[in-house]
């Protein structure tokens, strides 16, 4: 016991040292939960952007930014609090990157980052409802608000010729966001919607979903869920039951284990997903391939960003506090300034150091509008022998 | 005529075939968390996650035997892989019983105790099934999907409606037969069986008469661990192996066992059935089958649905309060918990 206690003074005297030199920044994703299968790639891409920050030596002097992980389970709210609440107060973090899942994004920027002055960008959270917290402008997203997404694809339904359809959304905070605002726009542009049912995710059996979606009918079934959850065992009952053979999918059914499991028998099924072209996209790829991260995971891209813009705008304040990164994360994000590529974080380091301007392009294109997120590029796909087929960029 | 017909191949394809083929899986996993409430008189909240683990150790031998060449024919490989897949499962039930369950057993812990034992075990399962094989989603199913397919069906009879049967919902069925036979014979006929069955009426009654406790508790686990590898495996092949999911299908497990009175293996299987049937049935929309069986002009505006598909956990729940209140032991007469 005796030893136990001069090793925990000693580790905390050698903490207390290293401090000068050192930053922590949160990492809050579900790596237990729903979402458990996506999560890895996104810490890990995070962790690739901080990393390339640290590894440069620009920052302040050869400040290290260490990141630290908790779990925001995407699903329980408690539990996402508390998590972020450790961060906060014993790991001091600087600023947060995440949360991942609505829901507990909402839950945690209410009750411990706009308490608490620190800054949280969310890669993934997506809810329009996140637009209108009311967050101090302490809450940022690189992900575009579901109210923009919603609209994308009800055009992408309506010019397909589809003019009824049943809808089936996961019973979440991003599901029921983005089936609302989806249903607004597709019956502005005169689509009949049959049927709006949730689904709720990981249960075992979707008999009972598909056979309500089926009787109420539609030439397509628009599925607003996940790839890994019930999303995919929604697609896969109704494809066995023959209730549908044409879906329409939002971004959280865009994965290629989806095209493993079924690509055959999802040929002429649409959707849409937030999308990056071009350089940045392809030097992400490149960047994450080299460190061993697979970039064409869900939201990898964002992650990347979220980390990187907390990073540079540390620079920018030209110290690592919480007030800085409020203060200056707008700046680094928009323009003017210097366009910034990922993998060139160094430089842009550089630049800010010698009171220049950037303005982060990043591996999403970003550039943040109103509240602080995303405006959003979507991609219009179609599944065509197997493989997502691009129409056009919305 | 024609319309009769479609209503009730519409009815067999989206209510029928899935919720047997459902209640099949949650039958034969409420069988095996029966067993062990009977024999070992606590409630196994690890259940779900050991399904999982033998379902994952059945996993890896099937891509062994993938990788081999070994196939048979039209039936999954996963059938022959399932034997590697109950070893393993069986292996981690005895070395959990062992290690934690045998020291309460001896201190003749109440119940509850053994509960919570069993909540620390169901987190170490699924802690060791994430470590091995990872939290993603598995597909491990091979050989011919369906029996009949909707398309084929339509063109075949000239209906309006297709009905789909999926090979895995059959083979699902009939590996559930043969296992209740196999189960019934053993529990009736074998001194093991019946010794077994003593041990449940009356462990010091049962003890008197020279039956080796250890040997019971022993046959117990072997038991459980390989319905629920095969339930696991089962539910794996229709649907796919992810384990997040197992633990989720603990609690319609839950419900049909106690639905049918727990530590009765009839009542289990009873109890499966009727939560598959009840979610399907009270939340599906009657639309479509209504506006076959309606005269012109007389089919429903409305879904006609009774609930809404959100509530289709409520009912078995439902059903499992109403039945605990008016009748314990649920039922077919199984144990006051």
């Amino acid at each position: 016991m005796r030893k136990f206690l001069l090793a925990s003074a000693a580790s905390a005297l050698v903490g207390t040292g290293a401090l000068a030199q050192e930053a922590n920044i949160g990492i809050i994703f579900g790596f237990t939960g729903p979402i458990e299968s996506l999560t890895p790639n996104m810490a890990a891409s995070a962790e690739l952007a901080l990393k390339e920050v640290s590894d440069s030596g620009k920052l302040l002097d050869g400040l290290t930014l260490t990141p630290v992980r908790a779990d925001s389970t995407c699903v329980d709210s408690a539990a996402a609090t508390a998590a972020a609440e450790r961060l906060v107060t014993s790991d001091n973090v600087v600023a947060i990157v995440g949360a991942d899942c609505s829901g507990v994004t909402t839950a945690v920027a209410n009750n411990v980052a706009v308490p608490n002055g620190v800054v949280m960008v969310s890669p993934s959270a997506t809810s329009p409802a996140l637009s209108s917290i009311d967050d101090n402008d302490l809450f940022f997203r690189v992900a575009p608000s579901d109210a923009r997404q919603g609209e994308v694809l009800a055009n992408i339904v309506k010019d397909n010729g589809h003019d009824e359809v049943a809808v089936t959304y996961t019973n979440n905070d991003y599901g029921k966001g983005l089936s609302d605002s989806f249903i607004q726009n597709y019956e502005a542009l005169g689509g009949t919607v049959t049927i709006n049912a949730a689904h709720e995710d990981g249960k075992g059996d979707y008999s009972a979903e598909v056979g309500a979606l089926a009787s109420a009918g539609g030439s397509a079934l628009v599925v607003l869920g996940y790839a890994d959850q019930g999303g995919v065992g929604v697609v896969r009952a109704a494809l066995d039951t023959g209730a549908f053979d044409t879906f329409a999918f939002g971004d959280g059914m865009f994965a290629d284990t989806l095209l493993d499991a079924l690509g055959d028998s999802l040929e002429g099924s649409i959707g849409s997903v937030p999308w990056s072209e071009g350089e940045g996209a392809d030097t992400f790829a490149e960047v994450a391939e080299a460190a061993g991260v697979d970039p064409s995971s869900t939201f990898t891209r964002e992650s990347y960003d979220s980390a990187a813009l907390i990073a540079l705008a540390i620079q920018k304040g030209g110290e690592a506090s919480r007030e800085a990164v409020a203060a200056n994360l707008l700046d680094v994000a928009n323009e003017p300034g210097e366009k910034i590529m990922p993998g060139e974080l160094a430089k842009a380091l550089e630049i800010l150091a010698e009171g220049g301007d950037v303005d982060y392009v990043g591996a999403t294109n970003v550039e943040l509008i109103g509240p602080g997120e995303a405006a959003g590029t979507y991609r219009d796909y179609v599944i065509e022998g197997g493989e997502y087929k691009t129409v056009q960029f919305r | 005529m024609t319309d009769v017909l479609n209503a009730l191949v519409l009815f067999a394809n989206f209510v029928l075939v899935p919720g047997v083929a459902y209640g099949a899986q949650l039958a034969l996993g409420a069988l095996g968390l029966t067993m062990i409430y009977a024999v070992l008189r606590f409630t196994n909240i690890a259940y779900g996650d050991t399904m999982a683990f033998g379902a994952m150790c059945t996993v890896f031998a099937t891509w062994w035997l993938q990788a081999a060449g070994i196939t048979i024919g039209p039936l999954p490989t996963a059938l022959l892989a399932l034997p590697a897949g109950i070893v393993g499962a069986v292996l981690l039930c005895l070395l959990f019983d062992r290690t934690v369950y045998r020291f309460y057993r001896r201190q003749k812990a109440p119940p509850v105790v053994f509960l919570i034992a069993s909540i620390g075990v169901m987190f170490m399962t699924n802690g060791l099934v994430r470590l091995i094989i990872g939290p993603d989603d598995r597909r491990f199913a091979d050989g011919g999907r369906f029996i009949v397919q909707a398309r084929e069906f339509k063109e075949m009879t000239g209906l309006a409606e297709g009905l789909a049967v999926r090979s895995t919902q059959a083979l699902t069925l009939a590996v559930a037969v043969v296992v209740v036979i196999a189960l019934f014979w053993f529990l009736n006929r074998t001194r093991m069986g019946k010794a077994m069955r003593a041990y449940s009426d009356n462990e010091d009654l049962a003890l008197l008469s020279g039956i080796n406790p250890d040997r019971v508790v022993f046959w117990a686990w072997v038991i459980a661990a390989g319905l629920a590898t095969v339930a696991g495996v089962l539910y794996g092949l229709d649907k796919s192996f992810k384990p997040f999911t197992y633990f989720q299908l603990l609690l319609p497990i839950f419900a049909a066992a106690i639905v049918g009175g727990i530590g009765n293996p009839v009542g289990a299987i009873a109890g499966g059935f009727l939560i598959a049937f009840s979610e399907v049935t009270v939340t599906y929309a009657y639309k479509r089958f209504l506006s076959y069986l309606a005269p012109d002009g007389w089919a429903p505006d409305g879904l006609v649905q009774l609930l809404s598909t959100d509530y289709k956990f409520a009912v078995s729940f439902v059903i499992l309060v109403v039945v605990l209140l008016f009748r314990p032991t649920g039922l077919f007469r199984g144990r006051v918990i």
